[in-house]
């Protein structure tokens, strides 16, 4: 039978949420890196128990760890598993050195100044689709890194910045590359998403980018209907069998593109809210899409106390509730961007965690949930592993 | 407090690597998978910068959590102390105290009082 393997980031250190295809009893690990804030555990797709996590905190910055086992043991990363650790035991890696190329420029502030780029942390691990060594990993402020010797040395794709980088504004919760999407068909396109500077497609492996922004509209942020950039994305998903096909949770809205992001159109539909932040596809449907609403950006918590997840069967437009085992009062937790997933099993499995702590799972397409956890500190990433 | 002026930015005349002690802050312990004290070799001139820059080459994955990478400034909300006084704002070049080379105290690396 098959194996799911749940990897958490949360404010306080990662855990590892292991159970059977039958999905009803949990094994918890953890907390990894005790103390400091997680907010990514990714695995790679070709080799599962090669997992990356990103954790950092205020005072000693950005480490990038790796493990080899399956979240068993971690080190941070050398280029190959027998220098990670000294014969005294001790880490030999240098794994958090993310400088940007050449001069860092400068990106527009909060009061519409110039401001320079400074590395703040990793928001987001990307694993490679065909080579466990190669990563991308997306940062604050804004920039895309990539190592292709497991995780020992990173590089940055300045290309990204000269897509009107000069222009891009942090939000409220800082400016970063929080969603990166590997295309299954093609190599060398990557799409990626940024918090108040919106969603970015490269054809060419990353050397170049352009904003694929077309038909968002964001008239109290933007007064500009045609901006190019600017525009707040929250998350970007898509189906692997259909990766032209993108799902966006804007700032408010949600909007799908037919054709790699160069025109998107809103498919928010009967939501009670289109604001939030994740949005995930279902493994084995392409057109069935996941959301959670909150009520605005100034209260960031579910409408009327009740915690919902909202599924679409028809690539938007159309919604129905989820509620069946999630809280149905006096529930005011936020979903953050990273923190759904879906397993590979089938039925479809379906996980998220809340800020509150709590790490929920459907083990049939959304139709009803358990708590896997209920308190652990706030969740910030949840990322799924279909293991044999 | 009253600054030690015996201790504080003392000369030395040896030219022999000196072990000095330095405690780290719990994270760095268990990043560094060490106990609260390490000690470092430091040669001449044994300066606050000579100090830092063998820790780290001793502990590699120390760098950049304690000095920028590229600047090679402190990080915000890192702080050094030794003898009772309050190190942290002086320049790479400022010579580690006599009683830190002697092995009498130790040089702490420590997290600032932050957050809430």
């Amino acid at each position: 039978m098959n194996k799911v393997r749940v990897l958490v980031g949360t404010k306080k250190g990662a855990f590892i949420l292991s159970a059977d295809g039958r999905r009803e009893h949990w094994d918890v690990s953890g907390p990894h890196f005790a103390g400091w804030e997680i907010y990514h555990v990714k695995g790679s797709p070709v080799e599962p128990d090669r997992l990356y996590a990103s954790q950092s905190n205020g005072w000693f910055g950005q480490i990038i760890q790796r493990s080899d086992d399956g979240g068993r043991s971690w080190n941070p990363p050398g280029s190959r598993p027998d220098e990670l650790v000294g014969p005294d035991g001790m880490p030999r890696g240098e794994s958090n050195k993310f400088v940007y190329e050449g001069e860092a420029g400068t990106h527009k502030w909060y009061d519409g100044t110039q401001h320079p780029w400074e590395f703040k942390r990793i928001w987001h691990l990307e694993p490679s689709l065909t080579d466990p060594d190669t990563v991308y990993a997306g940062a604050e402020d804004a920039a895309l890194f990539r190592t292709t010797d497991g995780g020992k040395t990173w590089k940055e794709l300045p290309g990204l910045r000269q897509a009107k980088g000069h222009l891009w504004q942090p939000g409220a919760g800082g400016m970063a590359v929080h969603t990166i999407l590997l295309d299954p068909q093609n190599p060398q396109r990557i799409w990626l998403a940024i918090s108040a500077a919106g969603a970015f497609r490269t054809d060419d492996g990353g050397q170049t980018w352009k904003p694929i922004n077309r038909g968002l509209k964001s008239p109290f942020e933007l007064p500009d209907p045609d901006a190019e950039v600017g525009h707040c994305v929250h998350r970007i998903a898509r189906h692997p069998a259909r990766p032209d096909v993108l799902y966006m949770q804007k700032h408010w809205d949600i909007m799908r593109t037919e054709d790699a992001g160069e025109q998107w159109t809103e498919v928010s539909g009967n939501l009670p809210s289109d604001f939030g932040f994740p949005i995930e596809v279902h493994a084995h449907e392409p057109a069935t899409v996941y959301v959670v609403p909150i009520k605005s950006d100034s209260e960031h918590f579910p409408p009327e106390g009740k915690l919902r997840v909202y599924r679409s069967r028809t690539g938007g437009h159309e919604w129905e509730a989820l509620t069946q085992g999630l809280p149905q009062r006096d529930c005011y937790v936020n979903v953050l961007r990273d923190a759904m997933a879906v397993d590979a099993l089938d039925p479809c499995g379906v996980y998220f965690g809340t800020t509150g702590g709590q790490v929920y799972v459907s083990p049939n397409n959304g139709d009803t949930w358990q708590p896997i956890v209920r308190d652990l500190p706030a969740v910030l990433s949840v990322e799924v592993q279909t293991l044999p | 407090m009253t600054p030690n002026s015996e201790t504080r930015g003392a000369p030395t005349a040896a030219t022999a690597p000196r072990a000095v002690r330095v405690q780290l802050p719990h994270h760095l312990r268990t990043l560094a998978r060490v106990p609260a004290e390490v000690v470092i070799e430091v040669g001449e001139p044994a300066s606050l910068g000579s100090l830092l820059d063998a820790l780290e080459a001793r502990h590699p994955v120390l760098r950049g959590t304690v000095r920028d990478h590229v600047t090679r400034r402190r990080r915000p909300f890192v702080r050094f102390f030794a003898c009772r006084e309050d190190l942290s704002q002086e320049p790479p070049d400022f010579p580690l105290p006599a009683a830190v080379l002697s092995g009498a105290e130790p040089f702490l690396i420590v997290g600032a009082l932050a957050g809430g």
